[in-house]
């Protein structure tokens, strides 16, 4: 899955998001039999994703990844044995996509059943202009729709307008763009989350000590974001603009529009991600031949990877394998100040990213890693976020989501072990978890109310 | 989990079908009918138990295939247990947390004449939901490793039994003490399914 983030101007455009993994290539047969270190080598940036589950899986308290590393374990392995020795950390590697994941799902939920902020509706993005409050069904629906393309051909503009930068080799314009966004969600959104957290628990602060704290938790997140920091504070910063992001959408779009754009994305994403002329696809290719990491800040990486040598020219040519991008959405909203571009950028974790060293020990430090882009993060949270918010049941719509989203991210990372190329992150776990919101909301939560009152256990 | 959730997800279907089939004003026949979707939904948990140790086998295959010793890593019996809890985890989950979340909203427990120990009660028996899950999906691998057909009916006709059980529900005595009874006796033929006996206790609490 590739998640493909593009961050758009922070002045005028929007941002798009595009959700995929990427999955390494498979590596030459070679490389393989020369046993771990070499197949190391060749991955300049590539992490490969482990299939699920299988050999450590009593970490996992996840059904879902013991069961689905099963059946298609059963095949790669007697494809090739290469899988075996990938398999191995495919578990441990799930279990790193689940916790932030989960962590950002967390903080979206939370602060929504306690900030009455987000839960309001204080206007619209200038990117879904149609307004739901209609009285008939067919308008609100027709008006949803519109939304949804509209917003939909945004996303595509600034992909293919990011792809086209990338290939041309714009690249100051690129990071300009992307540190220009990243500024943006750092300093002005925490500001506002801040602001209203503060409010909702009535807690009096001062502008000194906010200017303080705010300057500190953007300066910090710039520089481990764009530059290098610890990984685990990266990665703690890219959950909250996650985070942030999706709050964001969670309170601007409309209702219908939401759900709508949840799932155009979705079939958006498979398209762009696996059609041949599709924009994400070429700009995994363009960067596998040019040998670079995919931008610098675009992505969420499950662990380091060390600076490693090139033994051989053709695993040299495998090298970002599995990257994920998130488009970040510009949002806009209507009555605020003009033109901030939300964007997420996440940051590969390689310090050096093309610096060829020859010899194969220096190679001992890669850990592989499992890439998913953050705009990745960013739907799944809007998703389970619009369930908290507006599912009239509760939690257990909330829950039901959060589930079948994790499934749905377990299969997909089952399926890049197989197929061992970039695929789309969104489908799979949208799917489902629209499914289940629908059908708790509606069919679930009546049965479960009426057992609960009379006290009845199932 | 998963599973879980999609057996809730069907037996709901078929509650709300066939609730809007029927007339909504008889609230005797509702009454019925909800006993009904619970029934109803106890077997479809059970079937997706099922199906599921159907899926864990052949991952548990895949697994003894791929791995260096020919032997799984992780064993049927641990899969048993893992599958059991979170059946019961997220089947307790779902039976008490919207609870929880009134019970920290302002209110009055009871006041409609409802017993007073609403709350508390509740607990209880989601506690031992959850266990009961546990146990439950224990023996149900075992038996169906072993092909035991008798301890599988008796896994499904105790789950029949907690459920009504709890229909008998504002008579907690009625209600609460057999499912307590039912949890240990459960817990006791899990622990010796297991594997377990008393030499392991004996072992277990003098720290060998």
């Amino acid at each position: 899955m590739i998640t493909f983030m593009n961050n758009s101007d922070s002045e005028e455009e929007p941002c798009n998001e595009r959700t995929s993994l990427m999955s390494a290539e498979s590596p030459p047969v070679p490389s393989y039999q020369d046993g771990l270190p070499a197949s190391e080598a060749g991955e300049a940036q590539t992490h490969r994703k482990r299939q699920t589950g299988s050999s450590h899986s009593p970490n996992n308290a996840a059904d879902g990844n013991v069961s689905d590393s099963g059946v298609p374990v059963r095949e790669s392995a007697l494809e090739n044995e290469e899988e075996e020795l990938t398999l191995k950390y495919g578990a441990k590697h799930v279990i790193m996509l689940f916790v932030p994941v989960t962590l950002c799902m967390i903080v979206v939920v939370a602060t929504i059943k306690s900030v009455r902020f987000y839960t309001e509706k204080n206007g619209q993005l200038i990117y879904t202009p149609f307004s739901e409050d209609t009285p008939s069904v067919g308008q609100r629906l027709l008006n949803s729709v519109l939304n949804t393309i509209i917003m939909i051909s945004v996303i595509v503009v600034m992909t293919v307008f990011l792809v086209l930068l990338y290939k041309y080799r714009c690249y100051k314009f690129i990071h300009g763009w992307l540190i220009l966004s990243s500024l943006m969600l750092l300093f002005l959104f925490t500001y506002i989350y801040l602001g209203e957290v503060l409010k909702t628990y009535n807690v009096a602060m001062d502008y000194p000590t906010l200017i303080l704290v705010i300057w500190n938790f953007g300066a910090v997140g710039m520089i481990c974001i764009h530059w290098k920091g610890p990984l685990q504070l990266q990665q703690a910063y890219l959950i909250m603009i996650s985070a942030l992001m999706a709050l964001v959408f969670i309170k601007y779009l409309p209702e219908w529009s939401a759900w709508v754009i949840l799932g155009a994305i979705s079939i958006y994403d498979l398209m762009a991600v696996l059609c041949p002329k599709g924009p994400l696809r070429m700009l995994v290719e363009t960067a596998q031949e040019r040998n670079e990491p995919i931008f610098p800040a675009l992505i969420y990486s499950s662990a380091m990877m060390w600076t490693v040598g090139m033994a051989k020219p053709d695993t040299a040519a495998r090298a970002p394998s599995q990257q994920t991008w998130d488009t970040a959405e510009d949002g806009r909203e209507n009555h605020r100040s003009p033109s901030h571009s939300d964007s997420e950028i996440l940051e590969t974790r390689s310090p050096v990213p093309t610096h060829p060293i020859a010899s194969l020990e220096e190679l001992e430090e890669e850990e592989r890693g499992v890439k998913l882009g953050l705009g990745d993060f960013i739907f799944y949270s809007v998703l389970v976020g619009k369930a908290a918010a507006t599912a009239s049941g509760d939690w257990n719509t909330t829950l039901a989501c959060f589930v079948a989203i994790l499934i749905g991210l377990c299969l997909t990372l089952l399926l890049l072990a197989v197929f061992k190329k970039a695929l789309p992150a969104l489908p799979i776990s949208i799917t489902f978890g629209l499914v289940f919101y629908f059908s708790t909301d509606n069919l679930v939560r009546p049965f479960m109310d009426t057992l609960a009152s009379h006290q009845l256990y199932i | 989990a998963f599973f879980w959730l999609v057996s809730l997800l069907l037996a709901s279907l078929i509650w709300f079908i066939s609730v809007h089939l029927s007339d909504q004003e008889d609230s005797k026949l509702q009454y019925s009918l909800l006993v009904f979707g619970a029934a109803v939904s106890v077997l479809l948990q059970e079937v997706f138990r099922f199906a599921y140790f159907k899926l864990l086998k052949k991952a548990d295959e895949g697994l003894a295939m791929i791995s260096e010793d020919g032997q799984s890593p992780i064993s049927l019996k641990q899969m048993a247990y893992v599958s059991g809890l979170s059946f019961g985890i997220i089947s307790g989950v779902f039976s008490v947390i919207n609870i929880l979340a009134d019970s920290i909203g302002p209110g009055i427990v009871g006041i409609h004449g409802d017993s007073p120990y609403y709350f508390i009660t509740s607990a209880f028996l989601t506690m031992a939901v959850v266990f009961l899950h546990t146990f439950w999906g224990v023996i149900f691998f075992d038996a169906c490793e072993k092909r035991r057909y008798w301890c599988l009916g008796l896994v499904v006709a105790s789950h029949l039994i907690t459920s009504g059980l709890t229909f008998l529900n504002p008579w907690y005595e009625a209600s609460l003490v057999p499912i307590y009874i039912i949890t240990v006796c459960m817990g006791v033929w899990a622990f010796f399914t297991a594997g377990g006996s008393f030499r392991n206790i004996l072992k277990c609490l003098s720290c060998k």
